[in-house]
């Protein structure tokens, strides 16, 4: 009896400290974010004095609204936002079209085709090489080059085999008996009862578009054509802030500095994914599942 | 199944007309399926498979006017100067040194982490811990280094804490010196990856069969006890295979990662494989020497990687292939 009680009581302590040192984990993991959050609707100059941790101190809009002015951030937000669109719907469909002729049986030459495809797993051009290849091809200052190179991932297609391989073939062969071909098979049927695993590719490639700088500070000069990951970099590793004053009209104003504008981009170019994340969440841990078990 | 007994008979020419036949037939009827499944192999064609060919530049002065094909060999020329390079020992020691410590701590910190995770008896709670812990996985690398950048500026949040202790008296600029650079790229990648590297072991637990945790008490075990004894062992193979990988990657520094907290200030500190091949290739234009040390350091990856696989192998009965 004593025992067990003794027990329970080591079990209570156990549990307690597990669970506050998991709140640290969570605490240590949000505040970084939550400080700049705080910093960006705060007044420019005010936050130059530092010490606002949780809350602003002097509320200001004023950094939101030079970004929003800013003809620059703006036009590289477009940038973001049209390859992540273009480029994931582009990829996920191309990707999942491979798969699904990849993964029939009796597909003549299908060993082969896999076997093509694995050798890409383990082995590539490396930088240079590639970088060759994207010159070659025209694709330098091209707003391309954020879609055709990466229109199609192998590791994407076995998870997508995967998948596919556990549709009802009775499915498919009713709809072969009323005379459809395999292209509206894949279209009508296939893709529409694929939507969980579309899905979890479709968040993997957007994060990766969204993310992606450096495409952007490689494969393109004309300024118009980068993308705001890009544009961040190179304020934020070649501390270029003054660029990014220059690009704000008006300049400083007693309320907006090089950082504040900074801290808002950041916020502005982060604001979506955390948005969007906790929705999609169930899908890149079932995504992640997949890809670990067959990759 | 019809192939099957068409082998199985004797081979009449008639026979293997018919087969010639029916093969034709069936592609014919499978030429959508074969059309896309050409459009693939063709994009792997020329974005996999052209630029494994363009690696032979390693061996050749590569220049613009003679193409790939047309400039001169060299042999090794390439690796004989970068191994000669006053820069190698720098850049070895900065790429083994990051890697080896981010393997010490930042491999076996998720596995501790997703252990004790695990352990709490709240489902909703362990969901929350989750969810956030996964979050800095999803943001860029240029995102976390403005976070950096702002954390550690002179009239940042850390010089704040450690003045107002009393701990420093004078601001440090901690991205400009050399020594607090590992330091750095350690601790902001364990805390970008820490719960995202989780997963993974999350996942191995759930499927640790409830029947083990009740023997285990019956038999008087703890709550480490069990971690230990119960939950440790059931996640091994995870563990082999991931480390397999690990090793295998000690040459890939972050490259995302260092980008963007290097500068020519920390210079002598940051400068790993990755950032070299990329300086002497892009930056400077030497392509064929670029892609020479590329080319080396993939050499040593695979060696790696075999290695790796075969300890592991030996010691742990799991591998990768």
């Amino acid at each position: 009896m004593l025992m067990l009680k003794r027990k329970t009581r080591g079990e209570a302590i156990f549990d307690f400290l597990n669970a506050l040192g998991m709140a640290l984990i969570c605490f240590v993991t949000i505040y970084p974010i939550w400080y700049v959050l705080v910093n960006s609707f705060n007044d420019g100059t005010d936050a130059m004095r530092g010490g606002i941790y949780w809350w602003p101190r002097q509320f200001s809009l004023d950094n939101f609204g030079a970004v929003f002015r800013s003809e620059g951030i703006m036009m590289a937000m477009g940038v973001t936002v049209a390859k992540t669109l273009v480029g994931t719907v582009a990829h996920v469909f191309f990707t999942a079209m491979v798969a699904y002729a990849f993964s029939r049986r009796g597909l003549i030459g299908g060993k082969i085709y896999i076997l093509i495809g694995t050798v890409t797993l383990f082995f590539g051009g490396g930088l240079i090489p590639t970088y060759l290849l994207i010159r070659d091809l025209h694709l330098l200052d091209n707003f391309l080059v954020y879609i055709i190179p990466v229109l199609f991932s192998f590791f994407d297609l076995i998870i997508f085999m995967t998948f596919f391989r556990e549709i009802p073939e009775g499915l498919e062969e009713a709809a072969r008996i009323d005379g459809a071909n395999d292209w509206s098979i894949f279209l009508r049927i296939v893709l529409p009862v694929s939507m969980p695993v579309l899905a979890t590719i479709a968040l993997f490639h957007g994060v990766y578009q969204w993310n992606d700088y450096f495409t952007g500070m490689i494969y393109i000069n004309n300024t118009d054509l980068q993308p705001i990951q890009t544009y961040l970099y190179r304020v934020v590793a070649e501390s270029s802030s003054n660029q990014m004053m220059a690009a704000v009209p008006g300049g400083v104003t007693r309320s907006v500095t090089s950082q504040s504008i900074k801290l808002a981009t950041m916020v502005v170019t982060t604001a979506p994914i955390v948005f969007v994340y906790p929705f999609l969440q169930k899908y890149f841990v079932k995504g992640m599942m997949i890809g670990s078990i067959k990759g | 199944m019809e192939r099957k007994i068409a082998a199985g008979a004797s081979e009449l020419p008639s026979d293997r007309e018919g087969r010639s036949r029916r093969w034709w037939r069936r592609l014919l009827q499978q030429r959508h399926l074969q059309t896309m499944a050409l459009l693939g192999v063709a994009w792997m064609f020329i974005f996999n498979y052209i630029p494994m060919y363009g690696i032979i530049i390693a061996f050749k002065e590569y220049n613009i006017v003679d193409s790939i094909a047309n400039s001169p060999w060299v042999g090794l020329d390439h690796f004989r100067e970068f191994l000669q390079d006053d820069e190698l020992g720098g850049v070895i020691r900065n790429t083994l040194g990051i890697s080896l410590i981010k393997l010490l701590i930042g491999f076996p910190l998720p596995i501790v982490f997703a252990l004790f995770l695990n352990e709490l008896r709240s489902v909703r709670f362990k969901k929350t811990v989750q969810t956030i812990s996964y979050l800095p996985h999803f943001l860029s690398w240029v995102i976390l280094g403005g976070i950096l950048a702002t954390w550690l500026a002179d009239v940042g949040i850390i010089n704040n804490i450690l003045m107002a202790l009393g701990l420093i008296s004078e601001p440090i600029s901690y991205l400009a010196e050399p020594k607090y650079f590992w330091g750095i790229v350690i601790t902001s990648d364990i805390w970008k990856e820490l719960g995202w590297s989780a997963i993974i072991y999350l996942a191995a637990m759930a499927s640790v069969s409830p029947e083990q945790y009740e023997a285990a008490t019956m038999d008087g075990a703890g709550r480490f006890q069990k971690m230990f004894y119960v939950t440790l062992p059931n996640i091994r193979p995870t563990i082999a295979i991931l480390f397999i990988l690990a090793v295998s990657g000690v040459l890939n520094s972050n490259f995302d990662q260092i980008l963007v907290l290097r500068n020519s200030l920390n210079e002598s500190a940051s400068n790993v494989i990755d950032i070299y091949v990329y300086q002497t290739g892009i930056q400077q234009g030497r392509f064929s020497y670029s892609t020479a040390v590329g080319l080396l350091k993939s050499v040593i990856a695979l060696v790696l990687l075999l290695v790796a696989n075969g300890v592991t192998k030996k010691l742990n009965n799991t591998s990768l292939f």
